[in-house]
C-alpha cells in the first residue's frame, strides 16, 4: 500500500506543462495498480487554482499547494523548500513528477533533505506482484535497466514522451495551502528572466514531428573543392522553416565553433545530440552528413522512424540504425526537398 | 571580488565513448564487461566544469581549484597523465568504483565527506562545480545531493555561462526547455553549479602545468581514501542492451529529385 504524491509546478500562465500531464497519467496508473493505495496532488506556483481545476477529476484524495510570488519562478532554494514541504505534509511514500528543468534541478536536493531516494529519467514504470519497477537508461542510452527500491519516500522523475498525457475533465478542486517561509539568507538568487534565441535562430522545437540532424559534412569541402557553408546554412534553415522540424547536431559540428573553423551561425551546443548532448524524442528523424555513432545511435535512441542521407554507402553507423540510407549529396537533395515543401 | 573563489570540481572517469559496452552481473550488482580494461576519459560534462573552473580561477586572483575524483585509483592515475597537463588543480582521490550502477546517494555522501575534509577550504568562498549529469549513471542528481549535505542552498543545473561581477555576485545562464536559457543572479558564494558544455574548448596539453600538478597528484593518489560505494538500496532486476538493429534499406542509384520526393512524402505521411 503506497501513498502516491503527484508533484507538479505551474507555468507562467497558471497552467500545467504538457509533460506534467504525462507524469500525472503515470501516477494515476500506478496508484490504480497498487491495491489500497491513494493519490494526492501537490502543486507549486504563484497561483495553482487553474491548474488544480484542470486536473480536478484525476481521482486524487486531496490537493496540496505551496503558492505565492516567491514560488512563481524556477529557483532551487524556493523549489526545494516547497517540494520538500509537500512531500512531508502529504506523508507520501511514492512521488511522481515530470522531468522539467525546474524539478530536475530541485527534486534531488529535496529528496536528500528528506532522506529519500530518487530515480530520474524514468522511461518505463510497471507494477508486478505489488512491486513498483522502473526502467531507466544507463551510459547515455546504451543499456537499459529495470530496477526497484524499498526505501521511501521514493521519488520518480518521469521523462517526457513516455506516457500519454492524462486527459480527464476539469472539475472543482479544494486546495489546501501548505505554508513555507523562505529565509532571505537561504534564497540569495534572483531570477531575471528567460533568454530566447532570436526568431530565426529558434531551431530547437521539442514538440516537432521531425528531428533534422546536421553533421560536420555540411561545412567540409564539397565535390567542387570549395566550402559552401552559407549555402548549407540557407538549406538547413529553409528546411527547418518548411518542415517545422527541430534541429539537432553532431558534436563535431558544434565543436567547430570553438575550434575556429567555418560554422553554421545558428548552431550551438544546445543543438547537440548524443553522448554529451540531448536524446530528444520525436516521431521521425532525418540525419544528414553525419558519420559517427553519436547522431545515429545515442542521439537517435528515442526516434521512431529514421532516415539518413550521406555519401558513404558503407557507413557503419547508419546501417542498422537507420530505416533508409540515401547515398547522395545532401546539398542537392535538401535543395529539392525545400522546393517541394516550399 | 576579494580573496577569490575556492572551486571544488567533482569529476571522475567514464568509458571512452567509442568503446562497445556490455553489461554483466558482478558480485555486488551490474557492471560492465571488462570494466577495468576499458579505456577511460574524464566524464565529459565534468570536464567542461573543470575547464570553466580553471578559467575562472585564472581570472580571479586568490582563487584555487580542487578536483575531487571517485574512481579506481589505478585508472585515475592513468587519466591524470592527460588531464593534469591541461589545467592547474589540486587532486583529492576517493578510491572506489566509478561505474554507473552505483547509488547516487552513496556517491554523494562520499564526495561530501571528502570535500568537508579538504584542508584550508573556505566554505564561504566555495563554488562547487561538476557536470550536470554523468555519462555513466546520467541521473543529474549527485551535485544537488552533495550541495545539500554541505548546506549550500544556491544551486544551478545545466549551466553554460557564469559571469562574476565586481562585488562577487554572479549572473548565470542555465539551460531550460526549448533551447532557452534562464538568467539568474546570485549574490555570491557558496553555490553549486552543474555545468553543461560551457563555452570553453578543451585546453591543449601543457607539460609545464603537468609538471606542476604532478607534485601534488602522485601524493594525492598515494593518500587515496577508500570509498566502498555500491548499488545501495537499488535492486537491479535486469540490465540489457537494446536490440535495435534495423534492416536498413540502402538507396544508391536514385536521383536527387526522386530521393527528395520520397523524403517529402515520408515527412508528410
Amino acid at each position: 500500500m503506497e501513498k502516491v504524491l503527484f508533484l507538479a509546478h505551474t507555468q507562467d500562465d497558471g497552467t500545467l506543462p504538457g509533460i506534467a500531464l504525462e507524469a500525472l497519467a503515470a501516477a494515476v496508473e500506478m496508484t490504480a495498480k497498487l491495491p489500497g493505495s491513494s493519490l494526492v496532488v501537490g502543486l507549486v506556483g504563484k497561483d495553482v487554482s487553474q491548474a488544480a481545476e484542470a486536473i480536478g477529476s484525476c481521482g486524487a484524495g486531496g490537493f496540496l499547494a505551496v503558492t505565492g510570488e516567491q514560488f512563481a519562478v524556477s529557483r532551487y532554494g524556493s523549489d526545494c523548500a516547497a517540494t520538500a514541504a509537500l512531500i512531508g505534509q502529504s506523508g507520501a511514500t511514492m512521488v511522481v513528477a515530470p522531468a522539467t528543468s525546474r524539478f530536475s534541478r530541485s527534486l534531488p536536493g529535496a529528496t536528500q533533505r528528506l532522506g529519500g531516494r530518487i530515480e530520474t529519467h524514468v522511461s518505463g514504470l510497471e507494477v508486478v506482484d505489488g512491486v513498483i519497477r522502473v526502467q531507466r537508461w544507463y551510459y547515455r542510452q546504451r543499456m537499459v535497466a529495470t530496477q526497484t527500491r524499498v526505501q521511501r519516500p521514493w521519488v520518480l522523475v518521469i521523462d517526457g514522451g513516455v506516457f500519454a498525457p492524462w486527459a480527464g475533465a476539469a472539475a472543482a478542486a479544494t486546495v489546501e495551502n501548505v505554508a513555507v517561509s523562505l529565509d532571505a539568507a537561504v534564497v540569495r538568487t534572483t531570477v531575471i528572466g528567460v533568454q530566447s534565441p532570436s526568431a530565426d535562430a529558434q531551431t530547437i522545437r521539442p514538440g516537432a514531428d521531425l528531428l533534422f540532424v546536421a553533421g560536420a559534412g555540411w561545412t567540409k569541402k564539397q565535390a567542387d573543392g570549395q566550402f559552401h557553408v552559407k549555402d548549407a546554412a540557407d538549406l538547413i534553415l529553409g528546411f527547418l522553416q518548411n518542415a517545422k522540424a527541430s534541429l539537432g547536431s553532431s558534436k563535431s559540428l558544434v565543436d567547430q565553433s570553438s575550434e575556429g573553423e567555418s560554422v553554421l551561425p545558428f548552431m550551438s551546443h544546445l543543438n547537440q545530440v548524443g553522448q554529451t548532448g540531448s536524446t530528444p524524442r520525436h516521431p521521425k528523424g532525418l540525419a544528414t552528413c553525419c558519420h559517427g555513432e553519436e547522431p545515429h545511435a545515442v542521439g537517435w535512441r528515442f526516434i521512431n522512424e529514421r532516415r539518413a542521407i550521406n555519401l558513404d554507402a558503407g557507413c557503419g553507423w547508419a546501417q542498422g540504425k537507420a530505416d533508409v540510407l540515401y547515398v547522395a549529396d545532401a546539398f542537392q537533395v535538401m535543395k529539392k526537398v525545400n522546393e517541394l515543401l516550399g | 571580488m576579494n580573496g577569490g573563489f575556492h572551486i571544488v570540481v567533482c569529476g571522475s572517469i567514464v568509458p571512452d565513448p567509442l568503446q562497445t559496452l556490455a553489461p554483466v552481473d558482478g558480485p555486488t550488482g551490474p557492471a560492465l564487461k571488462n570494466e577495468m580494461m576499458l579505456p577511460s576519459v574524464l566524464d565529459p560534462w565534468a570536464g567542461h566544469s573543470l575547464y570553466e573552473a580553471a578559467n575562472l580561477a585564472k581570472n580571479i586572483p586568490g582563487s584555487k581549484v580542487w578536483l575531487v575524483s571517485l574512481g579506481p585509483k589505478a585508472k585515475l592515475q592513468q587519466l591524470m597523465m592527460s588531464i593534469a597537463q591541461k589545467v592547474t588543480f589540486e587532486l583529492v582521490v576517493l578510491d572506489g568504483p566509478a561505474g554507473g550502477f552505483t547509488d547516487s546517494f552513496e556517491v554523494a555522501a562520499a564526495l561530501a565527506g571528502a570535500i568537508d575534509k579538504i584542508p584550508g577550504l573556505d566554505r564561504s568562498r566555495l563554488l562547487l562545480f561538476g557536470g550536470c549529469a554523468s555519462a555513466s549513471r546520467d541521473a543529474g542528481v549527485t551535485m544537488q545531493m552533495v550541495g545539500e549535505q554541505l548546506g549550500i542552498t544556491e544551486q544551478f543545473l545545466g549551466v553554460d555561462e557564469l559571469k562574476v561581477q565586481d562585488n562577487g555576485s554572479f549572473r548565470i545562464l542555465e539551460r531550460i526547455e526549448g533551447g532557452q536559457y534562464q538568467v539568474s543572479e546570485c549574490s555570491g558564494a557558496p553555490a553549486v553549479l552543474g555545468w553543461a558544455t560551457g563555452n570553453l574548448p578543451e585546453p591543449p596539453n601543457n607539460p609545464q602545468i603537468g609538471m606542476m600538478n604532478m607534485r601534488t597528484v602522485m601524493p594525492a593518489l598515494q593518500k587515496a581514501v577508500p570509498a566502498p560505494v555500491g548499488v545501495g538500496g537499488v535492486s537491479y532486476l535486469g540490465v540489457e542492451l537494446p536490440s535495435q538493429r534495423r534492416e536498413t534499406r540502402i538507396v544508391k542509384d536514385m536521383s536527387a529529385d526522386d530521393i527528395a520526393a520520397e523524403i517529402v512524402a515520408w515527412i508528410k505521411g
